[in-house]
């Protein structure tokens, strides 16, 4: 899985830069997660893509707040490359190279909850690197909703057993050299 | 890319068809399918002002999964079909996209020629260097001692295709290197691509997780060049030449040649008269 670090390369300025930010980290999510729950339903995984279907869903609903929140401000249009991730990805997006198409439920909680870490380490970051108090209290309050949903995913993983090794063993896999 | 104007902002969702893709789960092209449409959005073009040309293979899958224009062509032939279809509607935004066995093996020949021509488009080859599709042998980009291919099990013992080093020598305007895990990265590198007029190579390194496990390691092997992009041609292929490990991303080089748009003529006024030369 990723390193759940991730920050970005400078101090955000305003709140609506700072919004700007949040709503990528939430769209990016769910992008991600619809794409997941597609490649595990193609391969007959489904309860691990019902998963992933409910995961969009919640970082939906994030999507929701954070655009309330941005009413009557005027946020900047950046390209997905223009914001300047540590790393080059949004902390609950980029790259797909985590997926199996034996993963259990247990990874797939694993993978959000590492998104979500890495959320709040990049929000803690702009709280302790901006010189703007609004943002720094915006920052802050982003923090403790993002802990909050790593918590929130720590217990429902629990409700699944962490697969022992050789989990991604396939006795009948799907394709064989000839 | 075409002369259209921009439309209204489409988020890179809206460039991608409802067909959910077969790849492996894992597949680095699930992302670089993500960067193109990053790319498309941020370019604002219409769909059906976007033409995605393919052959055969994994990635060549590329167009079902979009919303724009699409032809899903035969074996190596994307960059042939592409050229013409560029050559016919210069409005149209082309984009020829595949890997490594079909654009430099059975579509070498083409792609040497479509460097050469420098007609405006872009090439995107998501290379794994393995043929994924028919179960993992060892493609012109597969390194010379890779010994699990069952049809090369002591490796191949041939040295392989550099793409990027024959792309600039054969005359492409535009080279870059990105690698699938930095989707962002990707993203751009395209972009700048399809902006840039004359032929645009990117080289994508997407990992085949199934055939190639170990590519996995890309992601953290893979680095930006520590050089910026370079319009003296001398100057990219020392770059090259001295690029061992072939890891680095970015732009590579961005030239100025003039591209290849022949004015043509309809020779037909209409489509009955074209129709009766089909007929049986």
């Amino acid at each position: 899985m990723n390193d759940p670090v991730s920050s970005p390369k400078h101090s955000i300025g305003s709140t609506e830069e700072l919004l700007a930010y949040s709503l990528a980290i939430e769209k990016e999510a769910v992008e991600r997660f619809t794409d997941l729950a597609d490649q595990m339903e193609i391969h007959f995984n489904y309860d691990v893509a019902d998963l992933f279907r409910k995961l969009a869903v919640i970082e939906g609903l994030h999507i929701e707040n954070v655009s309330k929140a941005s009413e009557g401000k005027e946020l900047p249009e950046l390209l997905a490359w223009e914001f300047e991730w540590a790393g080059g990805e949004s902390p609950e997006g980029g790259a797909m190279e985590d997926a199996h198409y034996l993963m259990h439920p247990w990874h797939a909680i694993e993978l959000a909850r590492q998104g979500e870490k890495r959320a709040v380490a990049f929000f803690r970051h702009v709280a302790e690197t901006s010189s703007d108090e609004k943002v720094v209290a915006m920052a802050l309050e982003l923090v403790v909703e993002e802990e909050e949903h790593v918590e929130l995913l720590e217990k429902w993983q629990k409700r699944f057993p962490k697969p022992e090794e050789g989990w991604d063993d396939d006795l009948d896999p799907p394709m064989i050299q000839e | 890319m075409s002369s259209d104007t921009a439309c209204a902002l489409i988020e890179p969702r809206g460039y991608k068809s409802g067909v959910k893709p077969v790849w492996c789960p894992g597949c680095g092209d699930y992302s670089v399918l993500g960067s193109l449409t990053k790319a498309l959005s941020g370019l604002r073009l219409q769909p059906e002002n976007v033409a995605i040309i393919s052959g055969i293979g994994c990635s060549s899958r590329m167009p079902t999964y979009l919303s724009t224009y699409g032809f899903h062509g035969v074996h190596g032939r994307a960059l042939a079909l592409a050229t013409g279809l560029k050559v016919a509607r210069p409005d149209i935004t082309v984009i020829a996209t595949g890997g490594d066995g079909d654009g430099f093996s059975i579509g070498g020949n083409h792609f040497l020629h479509t460097c050469r021509r420098n007609t405006d488009m872009t090439y995107i080859v998501m290379d794994n260097q393995v043929y994924g599709m028919t179960k993992g042998q060892a493609s012109p980009t597969t390194e010379p001692n890779w010994e699990k291919g069952k049809l090369t099990p002591s490796g191949t013992g041939i040295n392989p295709f550099q793409p990027l080093v024959i792309a600039l020598a054969s005359g492409a305007n535009f080279i870059a290197r990105c690698s699938s895990s930095d989707t962002n990265g990707t993203a751009r590198a395209i972009m700048e691509a399809i902006r840039h007029p004359g032929f645009s190579m990117v080289q994508v390194l997407s990992p085949c997780v199934t055939f190639r496990p170990e590519q996995r390691e890309w992601k953290k092997l893979t680095r930006p060049a520590p050089v910026d992009a370079t319009s003296d041609a001398a100057r990219a292929a020392r770059r090259l030449l001295t690029d061992e490990d072939g890891l680095f991303t970015g732009i590579l080089y961005v030239g100025d040649r003039p591209p290849y748009q022949p004015q043509i003529e309809p020779s037909i006024d209409n489509i009955a008269e074209l129709d009766k030369e089909f007929r049986l």
